[in-house]
């Protein structure tokens, strides 16, 4: 601080301290503290609050384990509140979709990295960088479009007599896992990149010519040197995919519910406020549980994952 | 137009670490000052201090007879320049140049003249609108100059600007600061680690060693008549004898080695247990009989050929190497490896010396 | 076998390119499909711009536009002087007081956009409640969309300042301080102009976050439309062609400044270049005169 009072003078040093307290403590920490507050307040009626019954509860939090579920997978029935499952699958599914971003994202940041030429690597970029510009919900809609019973996608599979009829694509998580992973995948490819380029080449072609083969140099060379990109884009694309409101809300069907959604209907259907930020710190939880945990498989810090 | 600096008992610490310790030192106006010794000696912690970017914990710095405690950079009559030039890329050369006299409201054309007229000095008329990153090296230093010279500094203080040159480069620019100092007569302060330099452009040295200043001499007194080892070693070769002081008289001391009796000048600060015998190779003799005195049996190891001189390394009996330089000028005969020869020299050409005084 | 391998790398890599495009493509056709009612690409009953001029007409559209670049403008200017002044703070301190600060900042980012809209929303309308103000902060409206926007758009303008001010030689701060410069001044021509590209890139990433934001905006928008909720609600109710129409005009938009973008850095690279090659030369030369 010092350091910075003597390059910058007392008045500029104040300024940005300020700038940056603003920033910090008027739109992210008091905001999640409030909302923590918030999350053990009852709903009342607003001539109550503030009254007697305006006390600390675990209520909101218990409303999580109202109204059960039948189920039965695999022949199994058992029963299960409604909101655990609907947590459960969003978790269950935000992992799903971040796999299969890695596993298509892998060979295209390889390629990117190690065999296209370093002239042609701009013009990829850019052809990549169009879709992520484009907005989230135009690329939503423009799956919802492809998936429809009568869309381009089952029309294609007629003409090439795949199918016989249309096909309803959109059936239970399938438009959600489609549209997330279309719609993250390019935040799994760009860290991934990132993490490969950085490889020494000379370090495969060492591999090589040990006589390794090529699957061995990505499991022992490769993978371990692009363990925090892919820790970096795993993180990225599970919070953004389990944080996710627009893709579920546009491809989901009638038997697909996420988390967020539920915590939308609380808001702004129900305007149980507290409520809402009971469901909506126990989202926040989730996503820390989780980066916790990739960073610790994974033996990351926080600010390898920012790159 | 230049000042002299007065640093007087200044020292300065790290946390515990202390980088320079009590520095004593008047610096004449209109000098080229060299402050040479191993990185990490402290060198460059006094020259932050002239320029107000460190304060000292202790002790007062003076320029031109003023206190400079308080004053920050900005205010201070001197102008660095840094061991990478930290030339500005964004600005072309003339806007880096008349930098110093923007801040200070100076208008476009007088700032654009000056500039032009400085380039004229550092000989590169045609640069005012390039960019840095289109000069070469060479070119960098003297814009880097150039700039320095823009705010009329009294004292112009130098880190190490030639250390990212290459050799011959590095040899012409010497000459080049020299005569530019002289043309301006503004006291340079210049922080090198290479003795060449500071010997080849200096008025005097200062030798510095684990945040002390070890001596501060003319160059020729430097190498002449070191103070202590560290000084005799960090400036210039030595063949160093081990012994101890028996019977001192007129600046002269017999010293008892491990190769028998020498006799060499007993430097002033030569007291106590750390003492040594210094001598130069270009001093030391190879005969093949025994001198008078100071002559030591050798055996021939290695003979390397060095271009203008020829270096000839011999062992003791107790395998101590001697190294003998010869020049290459065809007076001397070259002996061979294995070959029996007495190492000696003049005792007016060796020092008795202690060790350098150390900071800690 | 390696040429086998290169090959379907590449077969790849084109596959996928299909992939992230062609919804782009089939989405933008149905623009100009001549149908009734529903965008679809098949069958194709002609070519029409109806829906662009349906689009023109669309009142709801306009104000939604309207509202989304002032949002972003908002956005842009509030985030790129607080991500600056953030990445200045954390690059001058170190220590656990750099990892706390920095933590904090990064963590913005993963927070889903829901928590901070509800948590935005909440604590703005508690204190327009505490001090019973019926000013138009403390209730739901774009304003409230642009503080929760910023609170993590910040956080990616401090990334990219940051990195920028890594490759920045403090020396020459210094050197400007030597030269005699105030602190202003040396932070006006030394330190900003070192920063640009990234401030114009901090600004160029924010206006488009947060043009394509929905889950802040969703939650504190109160009843204002921006574009993305206007999108939103018509791909649910009320679907038209002139949505198609509107994705094809934005494609456009973005697809020109990704190439207007393309073009600008090729043109630096070549500056630089040629000046490099220059300074080259120049050495060679001054090799020779010695």
């Amino acid at each position: 601080m010092g350091d910075m009072i003597r390059r910058y003078g007392p008045g500029l040093t104040l300024l940005v301290c300020l700038l940056t307290a603003f920033w910090l403590v008027m739109l992210v920490i008091v905001p999640n503290m409030t909302l923590l507050e918030s999350s053990f307040r009852p709903y009342l009626p607003v001539t109550e609050i503030g009254g007697p019954r305006d006390v600390y509860t675990f209520t909101n939090y218990l409303k999580v384990f109202n109204g059960d579920i039948e189920l039965s997978p695999f022949g199994f029935t058992f029963h299960l509140p409604v909101h655990v499952l609907t947590f459960s699958l969003t978790l269950f599914y935000s992992v799903v979709v971040t796999l299969i971003c890695f596993a298509l994202a892998y060979p295209l940041s390889y390629f990117m990295a190690k065999i296209l030429s370093p002239r042609s690597l701009p013009t990829m970029f850019l052809l990549l960088f169009v879709p992520l510009w484009v907005s989230e919900v135009l690329r939503a809609f423009a799956w919802w479009m492809i998936l429809a019973l009568k869309g381009p996608l089952s029309w294609l599979l007629m003409q090439l007599h795949l199918i016989d009829h249309e096909v309803r694509w959109i059936v239970g998580y399938n438009g959600v896992m489609i549209g997330l992973v279309y719609t993250y995948v390019l935040f799994m490819i760009f860290p991934v990149y990132n993490a490969i380029s950085s490889l020494d080449s000379n370090q495969i072609e060492a591999a090589e010519d040990l006589g390794a083969p090529w699957w061995r140099i990505h499991l022992r060379i490769v993978l371990p040197h692009a363990k925090p990109g892919i820790a970096s884009g795993a993180v990225m694309v599970f919070m953004l995919s389990a944080g996710s409101l627009l893709v579920p809300s546009i491809l989901g069907s009638t038997t697909s519910q996420w988390f967020t959604q539920t915590v939308q209907q609380w808001m702004l259907d129900a305007l149980d406020w507290n409520t809402a930020a009971a469901y909506a710190f126990l989202l926040l939880m989730m996503c820390t549980l989780f980066v916790s945990l990739v960073m610790k498989i994974f033996r990351v810090k926080l600010s390898d994952i920012a790159n | 137009m230049s000042a002299g600096i007065d640093l007087e008992n200044v020292s300065c610490d790290f946390g515990s670490f202390r980088a320079v310790d009590n520095a004593n030192v008047a610096i004449r106006p209109g000098e080229f000052f060299s402050f040479l010794g191993p990185s990490g000696c402290g060198k460059t912690t006094i020259l932050r201090m002239i320029s107000g970017f460190i304060e000292p914990t202790q002790g007062t710095i003076k320029i031109g007879d003023k206190d400079m405690k308080g004053q920050r950079p900005n205010q201070r009559p001197t102008a660095l320049i840094f061991q990478n030039l930290a030339l500005f890329p964004l600005m072309p050369i003339w806007e880096n140049i008349s930098f110093g006299l923007e801040v200070r409201g100076v208008d476009k054309a007088t700032r654009r003249a000056k500039a032009q007229a400085l380039l004229e000095m550092v000989d590169l008329p045609g640069a005012a609108d390039k960019m840095v990153s289109q000069l070469s090296g060479g070119q960098k230093q003297r814009v880097a100059i150039a700039r320095a010279l823009a705010v009329e500094p009294k004292v112009m203080l130098l880190d190490e600007p030639l250390s990212a040159l290459d050799l011959k480069l590095r040899q012409h620019m010497r000459a080049e600061l020299r005569a530019i100092q002289k043309r301006t007569g503004v006291t340079f302060i210049y922080i090198t680690h290479d003795q060449g330099e500071a010997l080849a452009m200096s008025d005097r040295v200062g030798v510095m060693s684990q945040g002390r200043i070890q001596q501060v001499a003319d160059p020729r007194e430097i190498y002449n008549n070191p103070v202590n080892g560290f000084v005799a070693s960090f400036v210039g070769e030595n063949n160093i004898f081990a012994g101890s002081v028996t019977n001192a008289s007129d600046g002269m001391s017999g010293f008892e080695t491990a190769h028998g009796a020498l006799r060499a000048r007993l430097g002033a600060l030569a007291k106590g247990s750390n003492i040594k015998l210094y001598v130069r190779p270009e001093h030391t003799i190879l005969s093949e009989t025994a001198a008078a005195e100071n002559s030591i049996p050798v055996t021939v190891s290695e003979v390397s050929f060095e271009g203008a001189f020829i270096s000839v390394l011999s062992k003791t009996a107790s395998g101590q190497t001697v190294v003998a330089e010869l020049r290459n000028d065809g007076s001397a005969t070259v002996p061979d490896i294995g070959a029996a020869r007495f190492a000696h020299f003049n005792a007016s050409h060796a020092s008795i010396l202690p060790d350098a005084a150390t900071g800690v | 076998m390696h040429k086998i391998r290169q090959t379907l790398a590449r077969v790849y890599a084109a596959a996928f390119i299909l992939y992230m495009l062609l919804p782009l493509v089939i989405m933008s056709a149905a623009a100009f499909n001549n149908t009734d009612k529903i965008p679809a690409i098949v069958p194709w009953k002609g070519v029409t711009t109806k829906w662009f001029a349906a689009l023109w007409a669309d009142d709801r559209m306009w104000h939604a536009f309207q509202n989304t670049i002032l949002v972003a403008i908002a956005v842009s200017v509030i985030a790129v002087i607080v991500g600056t002044a953030a990445a200045i703070l954390i690059n001058s301190v170190s220590g656990n007081l750099r990892a706390a600060l920095y933590g904090t900042m990064i963590s913005t980012i993963l927070i889903p956009g829901a928590v901070i809209g509800i948590s935005t929303m909440i604590m703005w309308t508690k204190i327009g409640n505490a001090l019973d103000s019926e000013f138009i902060l403390f209730n739901p409206g774009l304003h409230l969309s642009v503080l929760g926007q910023v609170s993590y758009i910040a956080a990616i303008v401090m990334l990219l300042v940051l990195a920028r001010l890594q490759s920045f030689d403090q020396g020459l701060e210094e050197a400007a301080l030597d030269l005699g410069a105030t602190h202003a001044q040396v932070m006006r021509r030394i330190l900003l102009p070192h920063l640009y590209p990234a401030i114009g890139a901090g600004a160029a990433v924010s206006f488009f976050q947060s043009i394509e934001n929905f889950n802040v905006t969703q939650f504190t928008r109160g009843g204002a439309d921006t574009l993305t909720i206007y999108v939103f609600s018509k791909v649910r109710s009320g679907i038209s062609p002139t949505i198609n129409a509107l994705a094809f005009l934005l494609i456009i938009v973005t697809l020109a400044m990704a190439i207007l973008y393309e073009i600008k850095r090729r043109r630096n690279a070549s500056v630089e270049a040629a000046r490099e090659a220059e300074a080259r030369r120049a050495a060679v030369l001054e090799e020779a005169i010695i």
